[in-house]
């Protein structure tokens, strides 16, 4: 494709960044409204095999994993070397045998988000507490979001407030307002 | 297809603030459009890097400047440049007329205003964030809608303010407010002292609690502000829709 008048290439690709990502040096904050006021915070897993909470405490007295991965937004801003600190998907559904194949996040201030369960348990997401050794401030999700490094950054829900399996897949907020269902940022699923 | 990337061409651009300005573009096969969406603009340099930014649409082609109509095919983004940018100077200083870039979108449906919306709308907005609400501002001329709509704006200087001419006319359509709020540098005879928003602010330029949908737009930490402001006041947060551009 020619190229455009004037607009000169400043940056060299980096091979960490997908398709249509640029690097990203702040954090920049995307929500749909407020944030929302948290007065007494409770994570809920709920399945078709049982349910079960845990208080602020219970959840710091899991067992805690450190993630050091890179995040991208669909609105094609990446981060790279990012540091997280939070409890594994898979130690919150330790014991739960779920015939469920999908899962829906739903969060403090309603925002909910899809996923496969595929794409939640197998060490590929947490509930994350912590970024950059800090705790995670309110704007970025805090006390505790969803984190789900492999696919862009809404899935990764702020906020959480727990995660309610599902026997068939539905849409969340974004996935309701024309966002992929899946998102990948490798394969540059953005929207529907 | 919302996700597929069209040929587009700027087909005129005028300055809005000494740092800022408004583009038109041409797009091949625009779809719908709903004041408050966006698209993603793709520049393509001469060795193939390409970068994507995400910019508000500021015209929909129903609703362009003081609710005129554009063509069916175009739309409107205003741009501000940021001094650390990759894509706001070109498009600030170095697009013209006949260039070609590539959009796809519009994108969204959350932060929009359709104008079958019944309910009185107050739009808040800092600095190039007062674009979308602009667009929503033009629709529900264009539309002739008689939802109340109040705009409230903050910008530093008189110099800052965007659309500054336009927003003198449509304070003066009946049923539509304007408000502005100068941060650092207010002209002279403006009552109000410059300084950011306060809740005396909220209370005297924006709608009362439960009157309808609250569209805040602009830096994080303003949308921030704002919100407190507006939560502290009795909105309830469900009737407020923000968008947010910048870091933490």
């Amino acid at each position: 494709m020619a190229g455009f008048t004037g607009f000169a290439s400043r940056r060299n690709a980096d091979p960490a960044l997908p398709p249509g990502q640029y690097l990203e040096k702040g954090f920049p904050v995307l929500s749909t409204g407020p944030d929302p006021t948290i007065t007494v915070w409770e994570l809920q897993l709920a399945t078709d095999v049982g349910s079960r909470s845990w208080s602020w405490e219970e959840f710091l007295a899991l067992p805690q994993e450190d993630v050091a991965t890179d995040i991208h937004c669909v609105t094609s801003w990446s981060k790279l070397g990012t540091h997280w600190r939070g409890v594994s998907v898979d130690t919150l559904f330790e014991g739960l045998a779920t015939e469920h194949r999908f899962a829906m996040a739903h969060c403090y201030g309603g925002y909910t988000t899809n996923l496969p369960l595929a794409d939640l348990l197998g060490g590929k997401a947490w509930v994350v507490h912590e970024f950059e050794g800090a705790p995670l401030r309110s704007e970025h999700g805090g006390p505790a979001r969803l984190f789900v490094p492999h696919l862009y950054f809404w899935k990764s829900a702020k906020w959480l407030q727990g995660l309610q399996t599902m026997a068939t897949d539905r849409p969340g907020f974004w996935e309701n307002y024309g966002y992929h269902n899946h998102g990948d940022p490798w394969k540059e699923e953005r929207y529907a | 297809m919302t996700g597929s990337w069209r040929p587009a061409v700027c087909v005129a651009a005028r300055t809005e603030t000494p740092t800022a300005r408004s583009i038109r573009l041409r797009v091949d096969g625009l779809g719908p459009v709903v004041a408050g969406q966006h698209i993603d603009i793709r520049l393509t340099a001469d060795d193939g890097y390409q970068a994507v930014r995400s910019y508000s649409l500021s015209a929909t082609p129903v609703g362009g400047p003081l609710g005129v109509p554009l063509a069916d095919d175009e739309v409107e983004i205003t741009v501000e440049e940021l001094p650390e940018g990759e894509v706001s100077p070109y498009l600030v200083q170095g697009l013209e007329p006949q260039d070609a870039l590539e959009v796809r979108g519009p994108i969204g449906g959350w932060f929009v205003w359709r104008d079958t919306d019944p309910d009185p709308v107050q739009l808040i907005g800092g600095g190039s964030g007062v674009a979308p609400l602009v667009a929503m501002l033009r629709a529900r001329v264009a539309g002739r809608s008689p939802v109340p709509m109040r705009l409230l704006t903050s910008v530093r200087t008189p110099e800052s303010l965007y659309f500054g001419d336009e927003l003198r006319r449509l304070a003066e359509v009946p049923g539509i407010g304007v408000d502005v709020a100068y941060s650092r540098e207010a002209p002279a005879g403006e009552v109000r002292p410059a300084g950011r928003l306060t809740a005396g602010d909220i209370a005297a330029f924006v709608q009362e609690p439960g009157a309808g949908t609250v569209f805040v737009c602009g830096r994080t930490s303003f949308v921030a502000a704002v919100t407190d402001l507006l939560i502290a006041r009795g909105h309830d947060p469900a009737s407020i829709r923000t968008e947010r551009f910048g870091g933490a």
